[in-house]
């Protein structure tokens, strides 16, 4: 006698958890298609900066290349020399004509140590090298807001203190528009790869 | 006499392949080996750094022939502070957070590489060269102090190709 409702609710349970199955396979690819629009996506747009040495640059200054961009900072000990020689490696691979039509960027997340002058030293290291790229706090601020970088400068005192950030490399097209972009544990044959097909 | 002079070719080719034998170990061990108890300390690196660098990284690999220990500290006058972090991703925004210490499982590797866990140096009191070394000294729990000589490599360098695995023991 006591068996019965238990056996309803086990069945009724089990037809609850079966359609939400179907309504969840039925539902989950139509959810998911408007994420495929064609809608040009909103990384990217101008900025206003200082390179290395010492020059004003734009976004302008690039058009008609590709734009292969890294935002980082030089006193970052490990994961930022590790991005940049994986993208200087990717460009090492690709032949002269190819590696002609992209800009390689690095621009700073903390122009308060990031002078000019220590960016010139630091893109030096690399070969080929970056562009380094500073300036004011609002400009590389701006530069990053519109590249939806995820950053956080602490408050210090000392000059000893980290930036934790989004480390991500955004290629763009020789436009300015956003093409597509390598997570930090993308190998420079991966990123070689993506270029050859993008420029070729 | 003759029976010496035929073998003489003999001989040379054996050393020569065990001279090759040799050498070519000795390159792919990358040379520097530090031990203490059952711990070595394989080919500590560091990247070199601009002239104004405040911070810098060591990395090596670290195998047990034992029942495991643990890396608990790290020193040096290379810089003002020297140590233990790792990387952790969290969403897309890799953070580095300072650790206790690294286990070592017993018969097995850790290494400290790119990405993962490293001896971090703050505040350095020099910029660091490349071809040039500097001392650490290390504190395992089982295996007690052991003084290491970190080269300083090329920026571009990343460790051996495994550079991103922690292997377990």
């Amino acid at each position: 006698m006591n068996r019965r409702p238990l056996l309803v609710v086990l069945a009724t349970g089990v037809v609850c958890v079966v359609l939400a199955l179907v309504a969840w396979l039925w539902w989950y690819p139509q959810a998911e298609a408007p994420a495929v629009a064609e809608e040009p996506v909103p990384i990217g747009g101008p900025f206003t900066l200082v390179d290395q040495d010492g020059r004003e640059v734009t976004e302008a200054d690039f058009a008609g290349r590709y734009m292969l961009i890294y935002f980082g900072y030089t006193f970052c000990p490990d994961i930022c020399p590790t991005s940049l020689q994986t993208m200087s490696t990717a460009l090492s691979m690709l032949d002269d004509e190819e590696r002609a039509k992209v800009a390689f960027l690095f621009i700073t997340v903390d122009p308060k140590r990031d002078t000019v002058r220590q960016m010139a030293d630091y893109v030096a290291l690399f070969d080929p090298a970056p562009i380094g790229l500073t300036g004011t706090k609002e400009q590389t601020d701006a530069a990053a807001k519109a590249y939806r970088m995820y950053y956080r400068v602490p408050e210090s005192d000392t000059e000893d203190y980290f930036v934790d950030h989004s480390s991500f490399v955004y290629l763009m097209d020789e436009e300015g528009r956003y093409v597509t972009h390598f997570a930090h544990d993308a190998t420079a044959e991966e990123m070689a790869a993506k270029l050859g097909e993008v420029l070729g | 006499m003759d029976r010496t002079k035929r073998r003489a070719p003999v001989w040379a080719v054996i050393a020569l392949l065990a001279g090759a034998w040799l050498t070519g170990s000795a390159g792919a061990e990358d040379a520097a080996v530090f031990r203490a108890g059952d711990v070595s300390v394989e080919a500590p690196w560091s990247r070199e750094t601009t002239p104004a660098a405040r911070a810098g990284a060591a990395f090596f690999r670290i195998v047990e022939a034992g029942e495991g220990d643990r890396l608990i500290a790290a020193s040096g006058d290379v810089a003002d502070r020297v140590e233990l972090h790792e990387h952790v991703m969290e969403g897309d925004v890799m953070k580095m957070r300072a650790v206790e210490g690294v286990d070592v499982p017993a018969h097995g590797t850790v290494d400290l590489a790119p990405g993962g866990y490293h001896v971090m140096l703050i505040g350095l009191k020099g910029p660091l060269v490349e071809g040039e070394s500097f001392p650490l000294t290390l504190t395992f729990e089982k295996a007690g102090t052991l003084g290491i000589e970190v080269r300083v490599m090329d920026i571009g360098h990343s460790g051996d190709a495994g550079g991103h695995a922690k292997h377990g023991g």
